[in-house]
């Protein structure tokens, strides 16, 4: 049976087990990161330093990605450094999908004043540079693991509003959702039976796709210095330090941005994936 | 009095031009009355004013829309509503955006039964078997199972005709309830619309701009101009000798298949330039106060 459909759900399922297991396998690498991690990520020994990883001739037995210049584990780190990167994504993306969505649904169902003051702020929220932002809000914040997920909501709730509320907008006018009224259905009532139901399958993609971006926020703040202390092994950090020693040590660069790339791609693929698989109309 | 009336009902866009002008009309219990008129003319406005469902881009300036006795735009928003969904249905226009796309079809028509009129759930699920089967649905176990995207756009205004007629309502609201099929299954839905009407009693209030739809189904019909009644008569009558200029002109635009040489005759400029100026008088007298 090699019919359309069929070729279009295979697609979709490998795309979807494909990145939900890199996020599944990475999660668990997070959490089991103080058993399984095979060195101390902050012990450092300057004998060791800048060994390559395994395969290239001179790495040291054990180490398996290889060290950075102060003789510190790479592979330890990017596990470490996983439990930041998943937290920001999950806590942030998290949050500001219930804000965002949550606002954009009242505004574009409800319509009338609400979806005016909505409407609004969200054009003068999306007229600040994002990045800029973000590294405001966190030298009034304060550094700290709690502060990027707060600047992370403040900035991206936008993104969840804007999309959310058009789509809101799309469904409120379809007659199903007149038919419902008609029956005695309350307006909450019908926007989360009727209207929300149709909505989620763009909600889970923007989702998977915030939690890449949060990921991305993250890297990008610790890159700067601007995340959680200076100690805490990150991506962006163990990027910023790679950075400097390109030529002597690759490896301290290249790993933990691959693990970054990784886990963003597979962050919007699985929304993807789940969308194909879960919306109604396309299954 | 009839179990709808609608008394002097003004409906405009909010700081706009008048949309209804002062628009009255019954219907008694059983009965069918067709709601005709140009596209804009108000048709559907009406059913919507009815059933509490305007946009919000509308407001209503005037009138009473009596439901079984009790003037429904008096009530709380929160009664009228129980009100109207306990005694009124509505028979949506497009069957693609009337039934959820998300939900299956059983819990579609179920859940109202369950959640707000308080039937048991098996109740609710015997009396959805029952209606499909009345609506000549040849599976309705699988059709219950199915997703709306399932199904052809036939069996889905079937199904939302079952569905309509699912708590025994006193009035359906019928928007033209055929103008998104094809005409082949036009036929088919509209007997089985007339079908359902007779057995159940309903009153129903049937929208349309096909003058061939009224002459089959209805019994009194009221002509639309610009949100302005200019015609309410029986059908008989109607048909025999229309009063108004502009609606003895709108039967004679009626193409006549049984004569193919007979041509179109569209309303001429004359008959709408003189509807024209009674609405513009109306307006004028409206604004006088």
């Amino acid at each position: 049976m090699l019919d359309g459909r069929s070729m279009i759900r295979r697609r979709a399922g490998l795309r979807l087990w494909l990145s939900a297991g890199w996020l599944g396998a990475l999660g668990a690498a997070a959490l089991l990161a103080p058993w399984i991690a095979p060195h101390d990520p902050l012990a450092q020994d300057l004998f060791l330093g800048r060994m390559p990883p395994f395969w290239v001739a001179g790495a040291e037995p054990g180490y398996w990605l290889g060290t950075d210049s102060l003789g510190r584990d790479v592979l330890s780190r990017i596990l470490y450094g996983a439990r930041v990167a998943l937290l920001v994504a999950l806590a942030a993306g998290g949050i500001s999908c219930l804000v965002g969505a949550t606002l954009g649904l009242l505004a574009g169902f409800l319509r009338g004043w609400f979806d005016m003051i909505i409407s609004r702020l969200i054009d003068i929220w999306m007229a600040f540079p994002p990045v800029l932002f973000a590294i405001l809000l966190i030298a009034v914040l304060g550094p700290g693991l709690v502060s990027i997920i707060i600047a992370v909501v403040v900035i991206d709730w936008t993104r969840f509003a804007r999309v959310v509320r058009s789509e809101a907008m799309l469904q409120g006018v379809m007659d199903y959702v007149a038919s419902a009224r008609v029956a005695g259905a309350g307006r909450i009532g019908t926007m989360i039976r009727e209207v929300l139901p149709n909505v989620l399958p763009t909600i889970v993609v923007l989702l998977t796709l915030e939690m890449g971006i949060a990921v991305i926020v993250e890297a990008i703040l610790s890159f700067v210095n601007l995340s959680i202390s200076t100690d805490d092994p990150t991506w962006g950090g163990m990027i910023a330090e790679g950075r400097t020693s390109i030529h002597q040590a690759w490896w301290v660069l290249v790993f933990p941005l691959i693990a970054l790339f990784l886990t963003v791609l597979a962050f919007s693929q699985l929304g993807e994936g789940l969308k194909d698989r879960f919306d109604p109309v396309l299954r | 009095m009839s179990f709808l009336s609608v008394r002097n009902l003004s409906v405009r866009l909010k700081n706009g031009p008048p949309l209804l002008r002062r628009v009255s009309l019954d219907v008694a219990a059983g009965e069918v009355r067709g709601l005709v008129g140009e596209s804009g003319a108000g048709k559907s406005m009406i059913g919507k004013a009815v059933l509490g469902i305007l946009p919000p881009s509308v407001e209503i300036t005037e009138g009473e829309i009596f439901v079984g006795g009790t003037d429904l735009l008096r009530l709380p928003p929160r009664e009228s509503r129980r009100r109207i969904g306990a005694s009124c249905a509505l028979i949506p226009q497009d069957p693609l955006t009337a039934l959820n796309p998300s939900h299956r079809i059983g819990p579609q028509i179920t859940n109202r039964l369950v959640d707000i009129l308080g039937w048991t759930r098996s109740a609710a699920e015997a009396r959805a078997r029952d209606l499909l089967a009345e609506v000549q649905i040849a599976d309705p176990a699988r059709v219950l199972r199915s997703y709306p995207h399932e199904l052809s756009g036939g069996m889905r205004q079937r199904i939302l005709i079952a569905s309509a007629f699912a708590a025994e309502p006193k009035l359906i609201v019928a928007d033209e309830p055929t103008t998104a099929l094809d005409v082949t299954v036009q036929k088919q839905i509209l007997k089985l619309i007339a079908g359902m009407q007779a057995r159940h009693g309903t009153a129903l209030l049937f929208v349309t701009h096909d003058l061939g739809v009224v002459s089959k189904v209805c019994q009194r019909l009221s002509v639309l101009y610009s949100g302005m009644v200019v015609e309410d008569s029986t059908v008989a009558d109607f048909f025999a000798a229309p009063r108004h200029p502009y609606s003895a002109a709108l039967l004679a635009a009626m193409p006549k298949y049984t004569d193919p040489d007979a041509g179109l005759h569209p309303v001429p400029d004359a008959e709408i330039d003189a509807v024209r100026a009674e609405v513009t008088a109306f307006d004028r007298r409206a604004a006088r106060g």
